[in-house]
């Protein structure tokens, strides 16, 4: 965060601030009227949340809150009784197993696509194209269809795995057994997150000039050395920024999970964004819910560290 | 993982041999089997709604009598969720761009003391997790009789699209010359009337963009839907497809029907402004 500040006075003594220096003080307020709205709507809906949201966690809500308005503060009790919970525990897991396994997945799959699609050929912008529709498609609707094909009787999945013997014939239980369904989850987000990983992987690739290839194979340089010690290494910024996304938008998924499993069986499938969810939604019990929130957003700000840092020389440019 | 035997480079540009030709043709072959794969769900979603029978029993591989049916079932009973999802998705699409091509003109063009900072702590926002903002909401939804309505739906799904619009906006309003506007501030205009007049025609391609992505964002919500609705008045289809699936689970032509009707602005978008969604994807997350 401190690297925010520092340039910020750096980079406001372009051409634009010498004459914001000179405008009358009513001109510079005018100014100011472009950006307040978009503020006050920031301020509203991101920053009132993240405060509210610590405040609810020392509070005490019931469903009776919502008649009575009553939430007396209550110390450290929610997050006692949340960190006491073993399902939190559980949450906190599988969400790391759950991002990290999804991670892994789209980016190595995501990277193998985005370096073979930058060899050329006939309809190769065609394909890539028509690629990104897992990734605009709303993941609830996704996750519907994939719970029809991972469905274990009459899923299109365990019907091909038996007809080729790779699955006994009551089939894999994908969705209904505690020790595969959060895998099962894992492939269906791995799935999702291809296009994405695909896309900005495929347009750092572009920006890698030509000839540094060329003078690697005139010094004799194989395929994997060459992409060993020159893709991998001239992409790492644009790597780092996928991963950072990805991570980001990964923990805190709930839609995905909420309509392939529900969390179930057997809580295999909880994450910190479900147990978030079922705490305040389904137990309204706010202030529990609000804890794992806060962890959640917690992590989150841990990434946000990283992710500025990734970017930072992009914003030294700017203006 | 696959092995990167050709790098870019590696296919000389010029003079098109036959064995270059042949391997171009083995390469569209490889991307077609590819997209096969992995648009495979996809398929099997059509596929399945347009089997009318496909109750719990297996699906057959292909539609060999295709049938309307479960589409009929899809909007007679989820049509409704359809045109809410639209009207929400569109009045985010026309909140965010209202709130956030002022601010990224601002931001790009005034050199404001902190803008900077503005910007940052912009893109943090897009971090901060969805079901915590519904968490915090919906006391203060509650209060303001937000919950169950269009509006408080609206301005939630509105809160997806807007720091990515204002970061992807105010990169392409950097690049305006300072001169344009002032040209029409000379001529009379006052900053406002020239920022309508001048600066929006420019940037239409970037605005498209960002309302592009923010329709499709909005569309795509669920939590929201889920949180700030406790009735049935206002059910987008994310909501529609998700209780449907709880309740009749077993006609699935019907609900693969519903979600081929909620995948289609994706689709339709994906034909018509392909270079857009390219750029939104390239241009709003790594800038």
């Amino acid at each position: 965060m401190t690297t925010i500040t520092s340039i910020a006075p750096a980079a406001s003594t372009g051409k634009t601030n010498s004459k914001t220096g000179r405008a009358p003080r009513r001109q510079r307020l005018l100014r100011w009227l472009f950006v307040a709205p978009a503020l006050t709507y920031m301020g509203l809906f991101f920053g009132y949340p993240l405060v509210n949201n610590i405040l609810i966690s020392f509070q005490h809500y019931t469903p009776k809150t919502y008649f009575t308005g009553e939430a007396p503060f209550n110390g450290l009790d929610n997050w006692r009784a949340v960190f006491a919970n073993d399902l939190f525990g559980d949450a906190l897991w599988h969400t790391l197993l759950f991002t990290v396994g999804s991670l892994l997945g789209q980016f190595t799959i995501g990277l193998a696509l985005a370096v073979f699609f930058s060899r050329r050929f006939r309809l190769s912008g065609m394909v890539r194209a028509v690629l990104l529709l897992p990734w605009l498609v709303p993941m609830v609707v996704s996750a519907v269809v994939w719970r029809r094909i991972l469905d274990q009787e009459h899923g299109m999945l365990n019907t091909v795995l038996h007809a080729i013997g790779l699955a006994p014939a009551d089939g894999v239980p994908w969705l209904s057994s505690p020790s595969v369904a959060l895998l099962s989850a894992v492939l269906v987000n791995i799935w999702v997150g291809i296009p994405f990983n695909m896309v900005i992987l495929y347009g750092g690739l572009q920006e890698i000039p030509r000839d540094v290839y060329e003078a690697a194979s005139l010094d004799g340089s194989g395929p994997w050395r060459t992409f060993r010690s020159i893709t991998l290494p001239m992409l790492r910024p644009v790597i780092t920024v996928v991963l950072v996304l990805g991570f980001m938008s990964t923990v805190k998924i709930l839609d995905l999970i909420l309509a392939l499993t529900s969390g179930g069986p057997a809580d295999s499938t909880q994450t910190l964004g479900t147990v978030t969810y079922q705490l305040s939604f389904l137990q309204l019990d706010f202030g529990q819910g609000a804890v794992v929130g806060n962890v959640l957003i917690l992590i989150s700000a841990l990434f946000a560290v990283l992710y500025l840092r990734a970017n930072r020389a992009d914003f030294g440019k700017g203006k | 993982m696959k092995q990167p035997t050709n790098l870019p480079a590696a296919v000389p540009a010029n003079r098109p041999t036959r064995s270059v030709r042949l391997r171009s043709a083995w390469n569209t072959t490889a991307a077609l089997l590819i997209l096969a794969v992995l648009l495979f769900p996809v398929y099997w979603m059509l596929n399945t709604a347009l089997q009318p029978d496909s109750s719990v029993a297996a699906t057959e591989w292909f539609p060999t009598a295709p049938s309307l049916k479960n589409f009929d079932t899809a909007i007679s009973t989820q049509g409704g969720s359809l045109l809410t999802s639209l009207g929400v998705a569109l009045g985010a699409v026309v909140v965010c761009l209202a709130l956030a091509a002022p601010a990224a003109y601002g931001l790009a063009q005034f050199g404001l003391r902190g803008g900077q900072t503005i910007v940052f702590t912009t893109l943090i926002t897009q971090m901060v997790p969805g079901i915590v903002i519904a968490n915090a909401m919906y006391s203060a939804y509650a209060e303001l009789g937000l919950v169950n309505s269009y509006l408080g739906l609206i301005l939630a799904d509105a809160s997806l699209g807007l720091p990515f619009s204002i970061v992807l906006l105010r990169a392409f309003m950097v690049s305006i010359p300072t001169e344009v506007v002032e040209a029409a501030m000379v001529d009379g205009a006052n900053r406002f009337t020239a920022f309508i007049r001048i600066v929006l025609p420019m940037s239409r391609n970037s605005l498209i963009t960002a309302g592009l992505f923010t329709f499709l964002f909005a569309w795509s919500d669920f939590i929201f839907a889920l949180t700030l609705n406790t009735t049935d008045d206002v059910k987008p289809i994310t909501l529609g497809i998700y209780q449907f699936v709880g309740a009749h689970v077993s006609d699935w032509g019907a609900v693969m029907a519903t979600a081929v009707l909620s995948a289609v602005p994706a689709a339709v978008l994906l034909v018509v402004a392909q270079k857009y969604i390219a750029a939104g994807i390239t241009g709003g997350s790594v800038k």
